[in-house]
C-alpha cells in the first residue's frame, strides 16, 4: 500500500530536491522531494541509503560470538545491540534466568548507555536548532556553536555523556563494543573502587539531567505552536513495559497504545514478536517498515523511543523522572502528545531516569558479587528485546545443535519508526515548503523533524557536526536547474 | 670462556647447539616469533624472527649461534620486514579482530601491535573457510590459520593422534583434518589434547568460552608480547 505524498504520479515530470546526506543525524540517509512546476510537494520520502546484511553473515558463526559482532551495527548505542544479542541467547545456554548480579549488571551498563546517548543527541545533535532556530544561520548552527554561546549547556552535556560512557567501560570493559554482557550472564563484577569513582559524580548527573529536562520543557511552555504543532501527526506508541505498567527500559512485555491513548494490545510476551509485528518492504529504501500483523499496513503502523515509552508506561520508577512525567502527561490536556519536537523532552526525562537509576543501582551489593553465570539445559532458540534509547530493538536467533547460529532477525529501533518518520517529513514539506522558494533554512525544517527521533539510520556509523548537505534542483530532463551546498 | 656474539651491537652469551633465538631472548633480547614453541624442533615457517647475520637474512630461531656474528635484529629494515609479513598474514585469512574471541590472547594481533601495524597495506584475498563445528567440545574457525604448524606438531608428537595436517602448495595451502570425512567430530581429537591449546590465533578454540575473560585481564592486555615472551624465556 502507499501512503498521502508516498508516490507522485506522473513522477518523471517533476523536479526532484534532494537533501543527502541528512545531517546531525547518526547514519546516512537522504530525503528526496518532487515538486511540481508550481512548487507545490507531490512527492516526500525518508531513504536509508546504507545496506548492511548482518542478519545474513552472522549465520554460520558460533552463538558466544554474537553479542560482541552484532555490536558492530552500532557506534553510538553498541551496548543496546550487546544486550539484547546475549538477552535472546541466555536461554540457549539455559539460562532463562540470570543471577541478580548478571542482572543489575547489566541493566548499570543499559542505562548508563541510555543517560551517554541521549546526551549526545539532546546536547550535541539538537541543541543548536533548538537553541538557535531553525533557520539561524548554519556557521552557528552545531556544537561549536552552542559552546561559544551556551558554554555551561554545552559542558554539562558533554560530561553527562562522558558519565555514561564510563558506566559502560566500567561495566563492559570500553567506552565502545566492549565485552561485558555473554550469554548467561556478564564476564565481569564492579570492584569497591569502580563502583566509588561512578558514586563522585552519579548525583551531580541526576542535577544536569533535570537542569536539561527543564530546558526541553521550557521550549514547549514559551513556544507551544511551534513545538507542539511542528510535523505533528498522529499514530500508535509501542515499547515494552514492566509487568505493573511501569517504564523499564531492560526487560517487559510489549503493549501498543492507539493515538487516543487506549491501551489496544498488553502483556504480549517478547517472544511472540513475530506474530504481531508485520516487515513490509518498499522498493525506494533498504529500511523496512513494520506494522502490527492485526490492524494492518494502513492503521497498524507506530511510534517507538521516548515520546511512546513515557506515555505508554503507567509511571516511572523514580521520583524526580515520575515527576516531570506527571508535567508532561498534564501538558497533554488529556490526550497523548504526538508532537515530534517532544520527543526532546520526553528524552530528557529518561536520561533523568536513567540517572537515577544508575545512582539507585551503585548502592547495590550484588554489583560486587561473584555470582555472574547461569546456566540450564540448552534451548535451540531464544528472543532478546530491549529498549534501547531509540526505540523497541528485537534480536532473534536460532542456533543448531553445532552451536551455530541458523538464523536471526533483527528489527532495529529506527525500523519502527521508518512509517513515522516519513510522515514527519511529509507535514514538515506540506506545512513548510510547499510552493516556496527553497533555502538551506526551509531544508533545515526537514532535518530538524527527522533528527527529532534520533535515528540511527546505518545503527553502525554515526557522524556529528557539519555533514555535506547538497541540495540539487532537477528539471524533468534531467539538466541541472539550480544548486545548493553548506557544511562539508 | 662463555662464546658470544653480538645482537645490534650488544654481547650475548650462547652454549654451543644454541639458536640466535634461544640466546638472544635467554640474555633478555625479544626477537618475535609464531611458529616457534619451545617443545618442538625450529619449523622455520613464519620468518618472523629474522635477522641479519654475517650480511645473510637467517631465521633465528633456525640458525645456530656463532661466536663473533654480528647480527642486527631491532632496525628499520628488519623490523619493516617483519611488519611487512604480519600484513600478508593478515590479508591472507580472515581477521576480524573486533569480534574474534581470540582477541587479546591472539599472538598475530599482539604482534601487529609490537611492530605498529596501524593500516591495511595489501589487498585482502577473503578467502572462503568455512568453520567446523562438528566436535562438540572445540570448534575449528579457519578463516585465522596462519600455517604455523603448531598444532600439526603437537597432535602428531605430543598427543600421538596426527590429527591435523597442511595440504595443497603456494596459495592453494590450507589446514585439513586426517577424517574421512574432514569433520573434526570424526577424530579421537579431545579438548584436553595439547593440541588444542596451542593455537597462537583464533583458530582451535574451546567452545562456549568465547568471551569469559573480560577485557583488562586477557594475555596481552596486562603484558606487550614482547614482555611476556621475555618473561617465559628467562
Amino acid at each position: 500500500m502507499s501512503f498521502e505524498l508516498e508516490t507522485a504520479a506522473n513522477r518523471e515530470s517533476l523536479r526532484r530536491v534532494a537533501i543527502d546526506p541528512v545531517s546531525r543525524v547518526e547514519g546516512h540517509g537522504k530525503v528526496t522531494l518532487l515538486l511540481d512546476e508550481a512548487g507545490h510537494v507531490r512527492e516526500a520520502r525518508l531513504h536509508i541509503v546504507e545496506f548492511r546484511g548482518f542478519e545474513k553473515f552472522i549465520q554460520g558463526r558460533p552463538y558466544w560470538e554474537v553479542p560482541v559482532m552484532v555490536q558492530r551495527l552500532c557506534g553510538i548505542c553498541p551496548v543496546s545491540h550487546h544486550l539484547a544479542a546475549a538477552k535472546a541467547l541466555d536461554p540457549v545456554v539455559g539460562a532463562l534466568t540470570i543471577t541478580p548480579t548478571a542482572e543489575k549488571i547489566r541493566r548499570l551498563m543499559h542505562y548508563g548507555q541510555v543517560l551517554q546517548s541521549h546526551a549526545l543527541h539532546f546536547f550535541h545533535l539538537s541543541s543548536p536548532d533548538l537553541l538557535f532556530g531553525f533557520e539561524s544561520p548554519v556557521q552557528q548552527r552545531n556544537i561549536v556553536g552552542v559552546a561559544g554561546a551556551y558554554p555551561e549547556v554545552a559542558r554539562q552535556g558533554v560530561l553527562l555523556r562522558k558519565f555514561g560512557q564510563e558506566v559502560i567501560r566500567i561495566t563492559a570493559g570500553k567506552r565502545v563494543h566492549g565485552t561485558g554482557a555473554i550469554p548467561g550472564g556478564v564476564n565481569k563484577s564492579l570492584t569497591a573502587a569502580e563502583r566509588d569513582e561512578l558514586l563522585q559524580d552519579a548525583d551531580q548527573m541526576i542535577q544536569w539531567s533535570r537542569d536539561a529536562v527543564h530546558l526541553a520543557r521550557r521550549l514547549h511552555e514559551t513556544n507551544g505552536s511551534l513545538y507542539d504543532e511542528f510535523g505533528l501527526f498522529r499514530s500508535h506508541l509501542f515499547s515494552i513495559v514492566r509487568a505493573d505498567g511501569a517504564l523499564d527500559l531492560y526487560d517487559g512485555s510489549l503493549r501498543l497504545r492507539d493515538a487516543r491513548g487506549q491501551i489496544v494490545l498488553d502483556h504480549l510476551p517478547c517472544a511472540d514478536y513475530a506474530t504481531h509485528i508485520t516487515e513490509e518492504v518498499k522498493p525506494w529504501s533498504y529500511m523496512k517498515l513494520p506494522f502490527i500483523t492485526e490492524l494492518g499496513a494502513a492503521r497498524g503502523w507506530y511510534k517507538v523511543g521516548p515520546l511512546a515509552r513515557v506515555q505508554n508506561c503507567d509511571f516511572i520508577p523514580s521520583p524526580l523522572a515520575e515527576l516531570e512525567r506527571q508535567a508532561f502527561v498534564a501538558h497533554g490536556e488529556g490526550e497523548p502528545i504526538h508532537a515530534p519536537l517532544a520527543y526532546h523532552w520526553a528524552r530528557m526525562i529518561e536520561m533523568l531516569h536513567a540517572a537515577e537509576v544508575i545512582r539507585s543501582l551503585l548502592d547495590d551489593p550484588d554489583l560486587l558479587s561473584d555470582n555472574r553465570l547461569a546456566e540450564g539445559p540448552r534451548q535451540r532458540e531464544g528472543v532478546g528485546i530491549i529498549e534501547a534509547p531509540r526505540g523497541t530493538l528485537i534480536h532473534h536467533y536460532r542456533v543448531g545443535d553445532d552451536d551455530l547460529v541458523s538464523y536471526c532477525n533483527l528489527i532495529v529501533s529506527t525500523t519502527h519508526n521508518n512509517q513515522a518518520m516519513n510522515e514527519a517529513v511529509r507535514q514538515v514539506a506540506r506545512r513548510y515548503l510547499d510552493g516556496r522558494q527553497l533555502t538551506e533554512g526551509l531544508l533545515n525544517h526537514i532535518e530538524v523533524a527527522i533528527r527529532a527521533f534520533d535515528p540511527c539510520l546505518s545503527c553502525a556509523t554515526h557522524a556529528l557536526g557539519k555533514m555535506p548537505l547538497a541540495v540539487e534542483l532537477v528539471n524533468a530532463d534531467g539538466s541541472l536547474v539550480d544548486s545548493a551546498t553548506s557544511g562539508g | 670462556m662463555t662464546k658470544q656474539f653480538l645482537l645490534d651491537g650488544q654481547p650475548v652469551p650462547f652454549d654451543d647447539g644454541q639458536t640466535i633465538l634461544e640466546a638472544a631472548r635467554k640474555a633478555g633480547h625479544y626477537i618475535p616469533s609464531l611458529c616457534w614453541h619451545k617443545d618442538f624442533p625450529p619449523h622455520g615457517s613464519c620468518k618472523l624472527c629474522v635477522v641479519k647475520a654475517a650480511g645473510r637474512h637467517v631465521s633465528a630461531c633456525a640458525t645456530p649461534a656463532k661466536e663473533g656474528w654480528e647480527v642486527e635484529s631491532n632496525t628499520p629494515e628488519i623490523n619493516g620486514e617483519r611488519r611487512g609479513l604480519l600484513q600478508m598474514l593478515f590479508v591472507e585469512g580472515n581477521h576480524f579482530c573486533p569480534s574474534c574471541e581470540k582477541s587479546g590472547n591472539c599472538e598475530l594481533q599482539a604482534l601487529a601491535y609490537e611492530y605498529e601495524v596501524l593500516t591495511p597495506r595489501f589487498r585482502h584475498f577473503f578467502p572462503d573457510r568455512p568453520v567446523d563445528a562438528s566436535h562438540p567440545d572445540v570448534l575449528l574457525d579457519f578463516n585465522r590459520c596462519i600455517f604455523c604448524e603448531l598444532c600439526v606438531r603437537a597432535s602428531r608428537e605430543i598427543d600421538g593422534k596426527s590429527v591435523f595436517a597442511l595440504t595443497g602448495r603456494g596459495i592453494g595451502k590450507h589446514l585439513v583434518v586426517n577424517a574421512e570425512s574432514g569433520q573434526l567430530g570424526d577424530t579421537d581429537f579431545s579438548a584436553t589434547d595439547a593440541a588444542a591449546h596451542i593455537c597462537p590465533v583464533g583458530v582451535i578454540l574451546p567452545k562456549g568460552t568465547g568471551f569469559a575473560v573480560p577485557i583488562g585481564e586477557r594475555s596481552f592486555d596486562v603484558a606487550t608480547i614482547r614482555s611476556k615472551t621475555l618473561k617465559e624465556s628467562s
